[in-house]
């Protein structure tokens, strides 16, 4: 049983004519409730492989099965509505809406997801803020937040829909020790369940000791599994 | 879906100084038009109504549309010789047997016809020397073609009858001679006869070129002034249904022979320079549209240059490229939708404006001022050009924004 399934996945980027090969021909498989994390040195690809994991690009070459749904066949908009119900994402940069408050940002994928009725989905933006401590900042703007707050958030939205799987790019570079440790605590909290997963990727090794699973990326291809 | 509404909701309101702006070009563009086609088209339905109401709907001329062919050339119809220099065959004008024809267009139905003889002269009061028409007519049998009798602002069409000589003047044409009621004046036809004849009442029809040229006498008097004694030139008609004109005057003049004009055909000029205003004006008025849908594509652009970022976003989270499209696309549909509704006030304010203004105006016709046409036509009719283009402005850049890749915008951002 894999939430998420990787098969000979390449991504080749051509640019002026040179192409450029950023993952090569990886196989992975990653079961639910893992809390995996993705490293690898600077340009190793590792960002590039977790887009194509989260249906954000699309792969040149092989094949990423969600929830034993194979997804090379599915156009954009296919994808979009996948990405909506199954996955999250949490950025290194916060990502926040600017114009809305720290509930309305987590309320937009419910919203947009339109599963729930309006009182369900604000009970829940609640629920989601309370959870990661961030009850007193639900009617501040991002602009108005902190940087690790604004991260919780991010991390709030992220599980609005309740995904089978959370992606976080780099969710800790832009913050000090203790929210970076805060957020990977939440992380490891999260896949405690047993039923969600989350991928990070990450260059902080400390960090990556805290998952359960390391996948190391050199060159594009995985080094040690 | 109401979430991409909020959003775009957001982004306009994130930026309220370029919202405003342009949302007031398009209502500047709405509010100038809706005025300008009030005026436009009110003087126009103005105009086509008097000239509808005053002349006669059909006219049948005893003129051809092509010369007559001489008896030479009907002889000899493939002659080798041309003849130059051929005295044409002197024939006697007027329309034959009018009494005849009257009486088989009436039998039409729906069609009233009056005889008339129309001729030059020149009316002689004091040392005031001015040319004009004479128009000889039957009354009884006018006042059913024109509405001359309606018109009259002082004496009556009956007076023609009552007095020996009588002749009633436009009031353009009173006024350059300086006659008033029951003046005795001179009228000099080129057949050079001199009648005195005797103000009987003027009229004013508000068309300028009646009221200056146009005098009525009895079609007797007419004719013994021309010296064409029986002979009628013109007959006038009106119809039961007006839109009839132009195939009633087809129908006539391929059954008579004799040129027979419509209004439209008799004021061709007149409409000729109403198309050539229309063009001007919705062109003119258009382009302001298209510069505020400019001024929307212009702001779009930056909107989605700034917010690259939150497109990404939405991308990652789930949001289709369509929903982003849409995002942007209400936004301009917004501008567009304020603006017209700004715009309608304003051009209902404007035209009010424009309402206040008295003035004597004499061009085609004289007026106290706009008339003006507040028809909710125009309304509706600019709001649908507005929308189409701040849709059409607001869709390339939304058609971009909906291009961008999330990824690209991530790793640069990354």
């Amino acid at each position: 049983m894999f939430v998420l399934r990787a098969e000979g996945v390449t991504k080749t980027l051509n640019e002026g004519g040179n192409s450029v090969t950023l993952v090569r021909e990886i196989d992975l498989d990653i079961a639910p409730g893992e809390f995996v994390a993705i490293t690898g040195p600077s340009g190793s690809g590792k960002s590039s492989l977790l887009y194509l994991l989260g249906l954000l690009d699309a792969p040149s070459a092989g094949r990423i099965w969600l929830d034993g749904v194979d997804t090379s066949p599915l156009d954009s908009g296919a994808l979009a509505a996948v990405r909506l119900a199954k996955l999250g994402f949490v950025f290194q940069f916060h990502f926040l809406l600017p114009e809305f408050t720290a509930f309305e940002n987590v309320m937009i994928p419910m919203r947009r997801l339109g599963a729930l009725d309006g009182p369900t989905m604000r009970t829940r933006a609640g629920d989601l803020l309370a959870e990661l401590d961030l009850t007193p900042e639900a009617g501040k703007r991002p602009g108005q937040l902190s940087g690790g707050q604004r991260q919780r958030v991010a991390i709030a939205r992220a599980l609005a829909n309740d995904p089978r799987v959370i992606l976080a790019d780099e969710p800790t570079g832009n913050l000090d020790t203790t929210n970076a440790r805060n957020v990977f605590e939440i992380f490891a909290r999260l896949t405690g369940s047993g039923d969600r997963t989350v991928i990070v990727v990450t260059h902080d090794v400390d960090l990556a000791a805290r998952a359960g699973r390391r996948v190391h990326v050199v060159d594009g291809r995985i080094a040690v599994a | 879906m109401r979430v991409l509404f909020d959003i775009a909701l957001a982004h306009l309101a994130n930026r309220k100084r370029q919202s405003v702006v342009s949302i007031g070009g398009v209502a500047m563009g709405v509010g100038f038009f809706i005025a300008m086609a009030a005026m436009m088209s009110g003087f126009q339905s103005y105009f086509i109504a008097k000239v509808i109401d005053v002349s006669p709907h059909v006219v049948m001329k005893d003129e051809f549309r092509r010369a007559p062919l001489q008896p030479i050339n009907r002889t000899y119809p493939n002659a080798a010789v041309f003849l130059q220099g051929l005295r044409p065959l002197d024939e006697l004008r007027g329309i034959r047997e009018a009494r005849a024809t009257i009486e088989q267009i009436e039998n039409m139905g729906g069609i009233a016809a009056a005889p008339t003889l129309r001729g030059p002269i020149i009316l002689r009061y004091g040392s005031k020397d001015v040319s004009g028409t004479m128009v000889g007519i039957e009354p009884a049998r006018e006042r059913r073609v024109t509405n001359i009798e309606s018109d009259m602002v002082t004496g009556k069409l009956e007076g023609l009858l009552s007095t020996a000589n009588g002749i009633v003047l436009g009031a353009g044409l009173a006024s350059k001679l300086g006659v008033g009621m029951n003046d005795t004046l001179s009228a000099i036809s080129p057949a050079g006869i001199v009648l005195a004849m005797k103000v009987v009442g003027i009229f004013s029809t508000g068309v300028t070129t009646i009221d200056n040229f146009e005098a009525y006498s009895l079609l007797k008097k007419s004719q013994i002034l021309q010296n064409r004694a029986n002979v009628v030139n013109q007959l006038r008609m009106r119809l039961d249904d007006v839109k009839l004109a132009r195939l009633t005057a087809d129908a006539l003049e391929a059954r008579y022979g004799y040129r027979t004009e419509s209004w439209e055909e008799a004021n061709s000029n007149v409409l000729g320079i109403f198309v050539i205003q229309n063009a001007i004006m919705y062109s003119s008025v258009g382009a302001i549209l298209v510069v505020a849908g400019f001024g929307i594509f212009n702001i779009l652009s930056t909107v989605i240059y700034e917010k690259t970022r939150d497109i990404a976003i939405l991308r990652s989270l789930g949001f289709s490229e369509g929903d982003v499209r849409r995002i942007f696309l209400t936004q301009g549909v917004i501008v567009g939708l304020l603006g017209t509704a700004l715009g309608w006030v304003l051009g209902f304010a404007l035209t009010e404006l424009l309402a206040s203004i008295k003035f004597n105006m004499e061009g085609f016709v004289k007026t106290e001022g706009f008339v003006l046409d507040r028809s909710f036509r125009h309304y509706w009719l600019v709001a649908i050009f507005a929308l189409v283009i701040s849709g059409l402005a607001a869709f390339l850049p939304a058609r971009r924004a909906a291009r961008l890749r999330p990824v690209d915008i991530i790793r640069g951002a990354a």
